[in-house]
């Protein structure tokens, strides 16, 4: 419903944010695809020529590719379950009338606010520490022996970290959900004879679908590409290394620019993965 | 001034021709009414006039000048909207004063004029309101003071009561008719509800489905419907169209005859039996059933006993029956 | 819900949530009741800690061995001064996609979506060697332009949703009323979304100020925001927990209050408008 003339201003005036867009998106992408591709070696200036896919083929074939995949799915997938769960109790809960709900919600949102390097290092020193740690401290006054959590279980405690750190998230969002949630209809479901169980079942779950899918999807996505946690905590090390630390460690301190690229695409393949569903579900929703 | 003409207007979206091709003459002065039911391309036709869409083809002239291409700002006409349309975060002078300050006036030439805007529209003690703070017809009044401080060439308006209930609706048409008798400017004006075009038009235009149905005085269309649409259209209750052995009688594939000029006798005409009656007091609305015919709406007078089941006949008034031929047009 | 509960259901639920809720913001708590205690102290047991005197010469600490506040001023020159900037981009981006749709915007939309979807590391060699190229590298320039371009696909899509609420007839209404288009955004539209603009700046605020991942990659000290200074300490000598806990709060503490602020929008603005 416009004119040629708003039709035409409309075009100016996205034209700036596609441009920039376009530009931040193509260019690096298709330079970092030309060096996969590429014998690049800031050790060996000297060689230099066409790789084909012998870069890929190396990142794939490399042991550390697949524990960190491995390491990437554990951390998304536990830290997924932990947060939905936890955030589909925690907003039951808070949807239930008690004293100070409001204080309640902004202690419970608080950590989504901390910077990644702030929450992981409080972790990693204040709490975690094998010496001077809280734990430490709980376990030697309970007369146990202090837990190296990161030494000793570095990816169980960085998705402890990171699900601190998202729970509130998803808390959040299912929480405004269940707020949206028809009170009238639950009214009806308790006439007809239906229990607590039941109404959960059929009737809150499957209002909380969508909400749950996308805490699922946004998680995903962000948490794909968690790497202050890591850096902060282990520095990597072979036991919690993710695709996207790998990448980013042998981009920054190794040498070899072919094969660091051959690795960000691959994450990127990966990571394209998850962003159709997602954006198919945004999608469905934009018009709705 | 305010003479506008539309030559063969054409409207598409996408593949939907909205608006086949109108060609239509509204005089300086006049009070034109666009009327017609939901999704007939009348609110489309005004809008295309406004510039807020562009015409497909065909042209549309403002006092003379090919106003086809210029922007809304430029074509020197001002609108109300259905829904107001009032800036929420402005007050009222402000709002009053928007295109004043548009049109780069002194803030003490926008004062005066929103001053006299005002006065005419009793919202002296309101400019300093917010419009959340006014009720509907404060609004009402808003919108229209914003268009009448611009001295448009013609006012269009949108539907502009369907937001109102039944009592301000009435008291809003006559102020309107009343602004309209001390302006003296072009009006058009877009309802769907045929008792604001029968009592404040000069001129209705009556529309089905993108298409021109006819054009004239409130009467004219009353007395003298140019095809079955427009005689269904215009009236309250409508008229009663009837096709078959009755119509053939008179020469016609359809012939109408209104509530109102149908007459209770005792013997002779079509005999039925009262299916629902309503006494309003002034007038009984009576739904009949008959034989020859099927049911039928009458109009009667207020002193009708008859009730649900009582036998009736009833006879059309000699000279008041309408006959339309089988493209649906009128017979002479 | 209309529903009554009895006190002591309520009871119970009030402890239960505040339990809970106490156990979520205790490491922040904890850090800040850190920050408030000596080196030596912050390292004892708890209960020592907690009965040790209490004073700020952490806080003191902090600003005079590093440069706190040139941190801090990054922090806020980046993350204000990126997300201004994805403002002025995108506010005439949105308006146009809210109010003058095409068969295209919807796919527009998507598209600048999925621009936020790609992993960085996938682009970090170019960006880095980029950057290096150009004497971006530890630039707060460099880092605004970056942060802004990562901002300003949320940006748009919160915007659009924003202004998709207004009426489009009363952008109409200033058409008619001889309004150009810079008048018709500039008096009319930016106004009425103030309240979304301002959730909009906000909670872009907050993500670029936590961003981690190009300001590790692409400052080192001068252009470098509280995440890399935080950063910093994670190889440290000596004691410095209580330096940590100061640095933290410090760090923290304004975005904690604005992200109390934007709690609302927040679910709004990081599931595009598909919850609400």
């Amino acid at each position: 419903m416009a004119t040629q003339h708003s039709r035409l201003a409309a075009r100016f005036m996205v034209a700036p944010s596609v441009g920039f867009l376009f530009v931040w998106m193509i260019v690096p992408l298709v330079t970092t695809v030309y060096f996969s591709f590429l014998v690049y070696n800031l050790l060996h200036p000297e060689r230099q020529g066409w790789a084909g896919f012998d870069n890929y083929y190396y990142f794939l074939t490399d042991r550390a590719f697949l524990t960190a995949v491995w390491h990437s799915v554990a951390l998304v997938v536990g830290v997924l379950c932990i947060t939905v769960v936890g955030g589909i109790l925690l907003a039951l809960l808070l949807n239930l009338p008690f004293w100070g709900q409001g204080v309640v919600r902004v202690l419970v949102i608080a950590p989504f606010f901390v910077m990644p390097t702030v929450s992981a290092l409080v972790w990693k020193n204040m709490f975690m520490n094998p010496v001077n740690g809280m734990f430490a401290h709980i376990a030697k006054g309970l007369g146990l022996q202090p837990y190296d959590f990161l030494g000793h279980a570095p990816m169980l405690s960085i998705i402890g970290i990171v699900s601190w750190e998202w729970l509130p998230f998803a808390t959040l969002i299912l929480l405004t959900a269940l707020q949206s949630l028809d009170s009238e209809q639950q009214e009806a479901a308790e006439m007809d004879g239906a229990n607590w169980m039941n109404r959960f079942i059929y009737l809150t779950l499957p209002h909380l679908t969508r909400a749950i899918t996308v805490v699922i999807l946004i998680q995903t996505i962000f948490l794909l590409s968690i790497y202050a946690e890591i850096a902060v905590t282990t520095g990597g090390g072979p036991a919690s290394t993710t695709i996207t630390y790998l990448v980013a460690q042998q981009s920054l301190y190794g040498n070899d620019v072919g094969g660091a690229s051959a690795g960000g695409i691959v994450a990127v393949i990966l990571a394209n993965i998850v962003a159709v569903f997602v954006m198919r579900m945004i999608g469905k929703n934009l018009d709705a | 001034m305010g003479q506008i003409t539309l030559n063969a207007v054409r409207k598409c979206f996408g593949e939907v021709d909205v608006i086949p091709s109108i060609d239509l003459r509204i005089e300086d002065g006049e009070f034109v009414v666009f009327v017609g039911p939901s999704g007939c391309g009348k609110s489309t036709l005004l809008r295309l006039i406004a510039g807020l869409e562009d015409v497909t083809s065909g042209g549309i002239t403002i006092d003379g000048t090919d106003a086809t291409e210029l922007p809304p700002a430029k074509r020197g006409l001002a609108m109300v909207f259905q829904s107001y349309a009032l800036y929420p975060h402005m007050s009222v002078r402000k709002n009053i004063a928007f295109p004043l300050k548009m049109a780069g006036m002194t803030p003490e030439q926008q004062e005066a004029k929103v001053q006299s805007a005002a006065k005419v529209l009793n919202l002296t003690n309101y400019l300093d309101r917010r419009p959340g703070q006014l009720s509907g017809g404060q609004r009402q009044r808003v919108a229209i003071g914003r268009a009448i401080v611009r001295e448009p060439k013609a006012f269009l308006f949108d539907e502009p009561l369907s937001n109102l209930d039944a009592a301000l609706r009435v008291n809003m048409r006559q102020e309107i008719t009343e602004l309209h008798q001390s302006l003296k400017t072009t009006m058009i004006y877009v309802t769907h509800d045929q008792v604001e075009a029968m009592t404040m038009a000069d001129k209705i235009v009556v529309l089905n489905a993108g298409r021109i149905e006819q054009v004239g005085s409130p009467l004219t269309l009353y007395e003298h419907p140019a095809n079955t649409f427009v005689a269904g259209f215009i009236g309250s209750p409508k008229m009663n169209l009837i096709t078959g052995i009755e119509a053939e009688k008179l020469g016609a594939t359809t012939i109408g005859v209104r509530p109102e000029h149908l007459d209770i006798v005792d013997s002779g005409g079509w005999s039925g039996v009262v299916g629902l009656s309503e006494h309003l007091g002034s007038d009984t609305f009576l739904k009949v059933g008959t034989k020859e015919v099927g049911t039928i709406n009458v109009r009667a007078g207020g002193g009708i006993t008859l009730r649900h089941g009582d036998a009736v006949r009833l006879a059309p008034r000699p000279g008041k029956v309408h006959r339309f031929g089988s493209d649906g047009k009128a017979l002479s | 819900m209309a529903r009554k509960s009895s006190t002591p259901a309520k009871v119970v639920v009030t402890a239960a949530a505040w339990g809970i809720g106490f156990l979520i913001f205790f490491p922040i708590l904890w850090t800040i009741l850190m920050s408030f205690h000596t080196e030596g102290d912050a390292i004892k047991s708890p209960f020592e800690m907690l009965t040790s005197p209490w004073n700020f010469d952490s806080y003191a600490e902090v600003q005079t061995r590093s440069n706190y506040s040139l941190h801090f001023f990054n922090s806020v020159v980046i993350s204000v001064g990126s997300t201004l900037l994805a403002l002025v981009i995108a506010i005439p981006a949105a308006w146009a996609m809210a109010f003058v749709p095409g068969k295209r915007t919807k796919d527009l939309l998507m598209w600048m979506l999925s621009t936020k979807m790609m992993p960085a590391v996938g682009v970090l060699i170019p960006m880095y060697l980029g950057f290096k190229n150009m004497g971006l590298l530890d630039t707060r320039t460099g880092l605004v332009g970056v942060m802004t371009l990562i901002n300003l696909p949320i940006v748009v899509w919160m915007l659009y949703t924003y202004f998709k609420e207004i009426p489009g007839e009363i952008l109409e209404a200033a058409r008619m009323d001889g309004a150009s288009l810079r008048s018709e955004i500039l008096y009319v539209l930016t106004p009425m979304a103030l309240p979304g603009i301002a959730s909009t700046l906000l909670l872009n605020v907050i993500l670029a100020w936590n961003e981690a991942f190009w300001t590790l990659q692409l400052t080192t000290h001068d252009a470098a925001p509280l995440t890399q200074f935080i950063a910093s300490y994670s190889s440290p000598e000596g004691l410095f927990y209580a330096k940590l806990s100061a640095a933290s709060t410090m760090a923290i503490a304004p975005i904690l209050i604005l992200g109390w602020f934007s709690q609302k929008q927040l679910v709004r603005g990081l599931t595009f408008g598909a919850v609400k």
